[in-house]
């Protein structure tokens, strides 16, 4: 862990800070008020990629927190979402509440949840594991089409009305994105800080080394369940979000194709990192516009029917690609090359 | 310098089998506060699988492992760490994606009370209990001159201080009662000497028993109080280093004729 140059840490709660700086703390805020007029400088049309990224970044913290710190791996993150989502719009639609009163129950729904399919975790590890959570990725969405479609519309989209606080009603996408940003910055600051408590070392610790873990007076059973119940908090939370930016739910949001780019998320962004995991959700959420803007100009070349099917299968192309990529050359991903960047700047001119 | 403080841990009648192996058969040996007791035999013999059977690992098939008092064959690895055993390992098992420092933290993990939530926020209490509690591992720090491997990652450290962090990890625990598994393994002479200066430091400061398996014969005549030799599962010898080097069964099955001129092992 490298140091401004000069910058001494004469007490332990220096030490143990993380916006140490006086220029650190510039940036901080400049950072937290360009976010404020985020919405006036990108223009309408872009922010609801933007919300879009908001979302992915609380759902991602989520997942960070278990794949990244914990070791464990879950594929059925995106039916976490799914859960937080139709608790969500369940009961504001059939039970009156408002978004305010129900988005708790809806995370602590996807987090209870998430804490059953994570049981699998205390007996088997690794690709056993994927694949037992896995099976919530089909029962989750299974259950909602099937079960009670009166009341959770089984295949067709619910609509919910847009939450409101103090006569202010999240009603357009630039309103949302209040919202939204408000969460992303809360999740980011919680996990981070997570990270450097008790409870992230004791995740860190399993991931590492669970015997010794259990030796140093570690509960790994109760630890592995709370990285679980903890990952599907923010799930719930981030499926929430969701609905409000749809304004509408469909389970066809919650799949196991999304499950999947969340795993790309943290491939590309390095696992166990904060700032990697948010660039990794900038980075293959951009990718999805990118490749819609790339794909006609390279279907032109080919002829009609090839050039049809590069213009539809571009964006998983892209995606594969992208993954491949950074397992082979970058596995640490961009927070990795995050820290390298911050050495050189740190160190610069003088490169000893 | 022989140690006659009070019984800490006492082992009866210990046999552990892994199929039809017998790992231990029927070893019994106490441990007293402040004392150093060696653990030594022949490669196989059992003894890091007694030190297992303590610290938790292993159940035991027959026999009691009683600390304190307090018969613990039944706890969890976990509550005997709480219960204040802490070990090393051999093969050095850190959290090698974390730094020294945080490997030492999370050893401090059964004595930091706050809960997730406080985790998460990071304000008041939980702030408060991390600078306490990283006070207490800085000294550790300074015990085993650990300061420049602080802020690094365990795993780019080199060998021998891999094996001190591992050690100051054991002692972050705040141990009753330390057990050490081949704590010299792999290391130069000078390694070995401060190795052992500072086991004789935490003896010295923390009066607890420590146990140490290790295979350097000079160290474990220089630093210990006691030995006992497991070969082949069973308690062979029980003594001090002197009557251990003079011992029959002891130099045919381990140290060797040369040994009794006192060269070989050395």
């Amino acid at each position: 862990m490298w140091r401004p140059c000069g910058i001494f840490d004469d007490t332990y709660e220096k030490d143990i800070s993380i916006v140490r700086t006086l220029p650190q703390q510039v940036l901080t805020i400049t950072g937290l008020i360009a976010l404020l007029f985020l919405p006036q400088l990108l223009g309408a049309g872009r922010i609801t990629t933007v919300n879009l990224i908001g979302i992915s970044v609380v759902s991602i913290m989520g997942l960070n927190i278990l794949i990244g710190l914990t070791g464990q791996i879950s594929l059925g993150h995106s039916a976490f979402m799914g859960v937080g989502a139709y608790t969500l719009v369940m009961l504001m639609n059939h039970l009156g509440f408002s978004f305010w009163l129900a988005l708790p129950f809806s995370v602590l729904s996807a987090g209870l949840i998430g804490l059953l399919f994570g049981l699998p975790s205390l007996r088997i590890k690794g690709f056993y594991l994927a694949m037992a959570t896995l099976a919530a990725q089909f029962l989750i969405p299974w259950i909602i089409v099937h079960v009670r479609p009166d009341l959770t519309g089984g295949t067709s989209t619910l609509n919910i009305a847009a939450p409101s606080i103090l006569g202010f009603t999240f009603d357009s996408q630039v309103r949302i994105y209040y919202l939204v940003t408000f969460f992303a910055v809360a999740s980011i600051v919680l996990t981070r800080n997570l990270q450097r408590s008790k409870i992230g070392r004791a995740f860190v610790a399993i991931r590492d080394n669970d015997l010794a873990a259990e030796i140093m007076g570690v509960e790994i059973f109760r630890y592995k369940l709370l990285s679980f119940f903890i990952c599907s908090l923010y799930a719930g939370l981030a499926g929430a979000l969701w609905a409000v930016w749809m304004g509408a739910i469909n389970v066809d949001s919650f799949t196991l194709h999304e499950s999947i780019w969340y795993l790309g998320m943290i491939i590309v962004g390095g696992l166990g990192s904060v700032p990697g995991a948010v660039f990794g959700v900038i980075f293959i959420r951009a990718l999805e516009p990118f490749s819609h803007y790339i794909g006609p100009p390279i279907a032109s070349y080919f002829p009609d029917a090839i050039g049809a099917a590069i213009k539809s299968g571009i964006s998983p192309f892209v995606f594969g690609l992208v993954i491949l990529v950074f397992l082979i050359y970058e596995p640490r991903g961009l927070g990795h090359r995050w820290e390298i960047f911050k050495h050189f700047y740190r160190r610069w001119p003088f490169s000893y | 310098m022989v140690a006659d403080g009070n019984i800490k841990l006492e082992v009866e009648g210990l046999s552990l089998s892994f199929g039809s192996v017998m790992a231990l058969i029927d070893v019994s040996f106490r441990a007293r506060e402040g004392e150093i007791l060696a653990l030594i035999g022949p490669n196989g013999a059992g003894k890091t699988s007694l030190l297992n059977c303590i610290s938790g690992f292993y159940h035991p098939r027959h026999g009691q492992v009683r600390f304190n008092g307090l018969e613990i064959n039944r706890v969890s690895p976990s509550r005997r760490a709480k219960l204040g055993i802490s070990r090393t390992f051999q093969n050095i098992e850190l959290y090698k994606g974390l730094t020294a420092l945080d490997n030492l933290m999370a050893a401090r993990h059964v004595f930091i009370k706050y809960g997730p939530v406080a985790g998460s926020i990071f304000f008041g209490k939980a702030r408060k209990e991390e600078i306490e509690n990283r006070s207490i591992v800085e000294e550790i720090i300074d015990l085993l001159e650990l300061a420049e491997a602080r802020h690094r990652v365990v795993e780019s450290l080199a060998y021998g201080l891999r094996k001190r962090v591992d050690l100051g990890r054991a002692l972050a625990l705040e141990p009753k009662l330390l057990l050490l598994d081949e704590p010299m393994a792999g290391m130069n002479v000078e390694e070995k000497e401060d190795m052992a200066r500072f086991i004789l430091d935490i003896q010295e400061l923390k009066h607890i028993p420590i146990i140490i398996v290790e295979h350097d014969m000079g160290v474990v005549m220089d630093i210990s109080h006691r030995v006992v030799v497991l070969d082949f599962g069973t308690k062979i010898a029980e003594g001090s280093p002197q009557e251990i080097k003079r011992n029959e069964k002891v130099i045919s099955a381990y140290l060797g004729k040369a040994n009794q001129s006192g060269e070989r092992a050395k």
